[in-house]
């Protein structure tokens, strides 16, 4: 077996040191290099937590770079999501849809025909009240207790689609096929997913179990996504809810999204 | 007793060997869904569940209504279904045992489907259809086999029979209605989100169950010796009658409430269904088709002259039959999907494969009724020879 | 029983038949043939000694796996206070990161085909 120096102390410095948050790990993976200067090292020693998890989408920051999708790109790249390029295959984690679907009940005759088609970013809305999680056989997918995030388990998935079923948001893609071949640049740190199972958001955990916000949070430069513990009311999305009139997705329905929209 | 299955006359042997000749093709289109992914079939993002789910709901009807012919002999003493109540059950045991092939063909990871008995989950619907279709299963192969077993014998069945007998009628209640909660439980999906989706699914079935029996009973009688008599088909077409109007009345109901209160997102499933959205109306000429077959069935069924007419009434079964199957399982399933949550038309058609592996899991259904009515008629010194 | 002797005769060669790859690799001195693994050389020591490793690897595993995804607990931590992500792919692989050298020969040679790698990613299908 072959293990040079430099490769060796990466190993295990990111294995073992790392979990300790060692800034050596950090300079030889060069990747802090865009993280807030205050952020704590991304170590599994210091994740970030909450009681509830949300997300506040400030549309009209989000809508003023147009054709940008550079959080799209970040969480697709970061969870090896495969990219098929036909709809009937398609596998999404968070898109775009015009605003006339994302919200097709606030949609009226005389509605801004910009904001009628402006593209509207979508994901799961891990809900308080999730009804992929009620009608699942398997709790393969689940709400976690401890901070709301509604949570895949693909090793338990038995590709029943009745999640996809159940879905209000149309928020979740099965594997119809094998995903490896359709997966430009892999990740090693995440799995790809087989095919034949349910696959959606997950409110990035791993990252968050590492001290990092949310891969589409961190990537967007409009800073239109905000993240954070809905019940702490310090929280920058309470502030945001506070100052703010905001929407949900189908709040008729009883399902409790956890985004939030600033029109 | 299955050894009478496996003795039979040359026309026998042909039959059941082009039967096991379809479900061997069937099984060659199973292994490429396997090692490809249900992406073989013509289904999508958008509309995730197609034929197969559409044949299982349709099945668990057939299934149920094998207590249209159980309930009128075991609790009505309804001598005249004596000879046909075991073909009634042993119908419904070849319907659950598709139903459920139909379900491990649908799944994205087959093997995996024992995650439902290794973590039961109360609050799936999909958890207590499996739990009513496997209970109904096993209540239909004990009733059967002690019944037919008894009938050999020439003496009556033990009284302990009795109460599980019982207990199958509302058991085949529970796996219909169960199926219809599958559905009609999700906020997601305005078209299923009806109260009236379980009873019409009874009423759907116990009219295709008894005009599928009333064609099987006369087909028996041009193959054997076997002879329903004329009194028990005309009741069964009776019955048929009764629940074809009521699944006819049911259907008017969701036009009604879809169509009076105008709501968007009820009607557009019904509008995609008969007049198609944006020009897309794949599934419209085969609803109007079934709407029409189901208004020819009612006239032939109400009509006592074309009911009691043999030839008519197997017109009438016939296009029950089709009418209930295009509705119930394309209409009902996909219709549900089209449009999907967000308001967007995607079109689903079934593809070869999806049809070939569809066919080789009926083929396996007429496989176990051929060899399971072989046992009834040889039991009964009724076979042709 | 009705015809013992060629039901018996018909048992006898059922079993021949069926026990053949047995005789043929005792005739062939293959049975005595163990696969031989590559261990990393320069690692440290691993999250538990091999002879728990060797017989439960699969359980460790399996209890990570539950831990991870479903208490999304992540840090293992030794007897011997050690601490390691519980990770296949980010743990074990970083070290035993030759898959068909130490993985897959024992897989192989038991004729097990666990689906650990049909998602998750082994070091060798990085490079490109």
């Amino acid at each position: 077996m072959k293990i040079d120096r430099r490769k060796f102390i990466k190993f295990t410095s990111l294995t073992t040191i790392g979990l300790a948050g060692t800034p050596i790990a950090r300079a030889l993976t060069g990747e802090d290099s865009l993280l807030a200067p205050v952020k704590p090292e991304p170590s599994l020693d210091n994740p970030l937590t909450a009681r509830r998890w949300a997300m506040v989408i400030d549309l009209r920051k989000c809508l003023s770079k147009e054709g940008c999708t550079a959080c799209i790109n970040a969480c697709h790249l970061t969870h090896n999501v495969p990219d098929f390029g036909n709809p009937k295959d398609e596998v999404k984690w968070v898109w775009k849809e015009p605003f006339e679907h994302a919200f097709h009940e606030q949609e009226h005759e005389y509605i801004d025909e910009k904001l009628k088609h402006a593209p509207t970013l979508v994901m799961c809305n891990h809900c308080d009240n999730p009804p992929c999680v009620r009608v699942c056989p398997t709790q393969a997918t689940f709400k976690r207790e401890t901070d709301g995030v509604v949570m895949m388990d693909w090793h338990r998935c038995i590709g029943c689609r009745y999640c996809v079923v159940a879905c209000p948001y149309g928020s979740r893609s099965f594997n119809w096929r094998d995903p490896r071949p359709f997966i430009k640049k892999l990740q090693p740190d995440f799995p790809t997913r087989t095919r034949g199972v349910v696959e959606k958001c997950t409110f990035c955990e791993e990252r968050l179990a590492k001290g990092l916000l949310p891969a589409c949070v961190e990537a967007c430069p409009e800073k239109a996504l905000t993240f954070g513990d809905l019940e702490n009311p310090e929280s920058e999305v309470r502030a945001l809810l506070k100052e703010n009139y905001t929407i949900r997705r189908k709040p008729a329905l009883g399902t409790q999204p956890e985004i939030y929209y600033i029109i | 007793m299955l050894e009478k299955a496996l003795k039979g006359t040359k026309a026998y042997w042909i039959w059941v060997i082009s039967i096991m000749a379809v479900m061997g093709i069937a099984f060659l289109f199973y292994l490429k869904q396997y090692h490809y992914g249900l992406g073989v079939t013509g289904l999508s993002r958008d509309v995730t569940w197609g034929f197969y789910i559409a044949q299982f709901t349709f099945l668990v009807g057939v299934a149920a209504s094998a207590v249209m012919v159980v309930l009128p002999y075991y609790l009505h003493n309804y001598k005249a279904f004596g000879k046909i109540t075991i073909l009634g059950e042993f119908l419904a045991i070849a319907s659950v045992i598709m139903c459920m092939t139909f379900i491990f063909v649908d799944m994205g990871q087959p093997f995996r489907i024992v995650n439902v008995f290794l973590y039961p989950t109360p609050h799936s619907l999909m958890f207590w259809d499996t739990v009513a279709l496997g209970g109904y299963l096993v209540l239909n192969v004990i009733i059967s086999r002690v019944v037919l077993d008894a009938e050999r014998k020439s003496i009556p069945p033990p009284g302990w029979i009795k109460p599980i007998i019982i207990l199958s009628i509302p058991w085949a209640i529970s796996i219909h209605t169960v199926t219809a909660f599958l559905y009609a439980g999700l906020a997601a999906r305005p078209f299923w989100l009806t109260a009236v989706l379980a009873p019409r699914f009874l009423a759907s079935a116990f009219s295709s169950g008894p005009a599928l029996l009333i064609l099987l009973c006369l087909l028996l009688r041009k193959f054997t010796k076997f002879d329903p008599g004329k009194e028990p088909i005309q009741k069964l077409a009776l019955i048929a009658t009764y629940a074809m109007a009521a699944n006819v009345f049911f259907v008017l109901m969701e036009f009604f409430t879809a169509l009076y209160s105008d709501i968007p997102e009820h009607l557009m499933h019904f509008e995609y269904l008969f007049l198609g959205i944006e020009g897309k109306a794949t599934l419209a000429p085969w609803m109007w088709a079934s709407e029409i077959l189901a208004l020819l069935a009612l006239i032939l069924l109400l009509n006592p002259g074309t009911r009691r007419r043999e030839g008519t009434l197997v017109l009438a079964c016939i296009t029950v039959f089709i009418s209930i199957w295009i509705d119930k399982g394309m209409g009902m399933v996909v219709g549900g999907f089209v449009p999907n949550p967000l308001g967007n038309v995607t079109e689903y058609v079934p593809t070869l494969t999806e049809i070939m592996i569809s066919l080789g899991v009926y083929a396996m259904g007429v496989l176990l009724v051929t060899g399971l009515y072989k046992i009834v008629l040889s039991v009964r010194g009724e076979v042709r020879a | 029983m009705y015809d013992a002797g060629k039901i018996i005769i018909g048992l006898i060669i059922f079993l021949i038949i069926i026990t053949f790859p047995v005789w043929y690799n005792i005739a062939m001195g293959k049975a005595t043939y163990i696969p031989q693994l590559e261990y990393p050389v320069d690692a440290e020591q691993c999250v538990a000694d091999s002879a728990y490793i060797r017989a439960s690897h699969m359980d460790l595993l399996n209890t990570w796996r539950d831990k991870v995804v479903r208490e999304g607990e992540r840090v293992y931590h030794t007897p011997d206070g050690r601490r390691f992500e519980m990770s296949l792919s980010n743990t074990c692989m970083k070290c035993h990161n030759k898959k068909e050298e130490f993985c897959d020969r024992c897989h192989n040679y038991l004729a097990v085909d666990p689906y650990c790698w049909d998602c998750h990613i082994e070091p060798k299908e990085l490079v490109p």
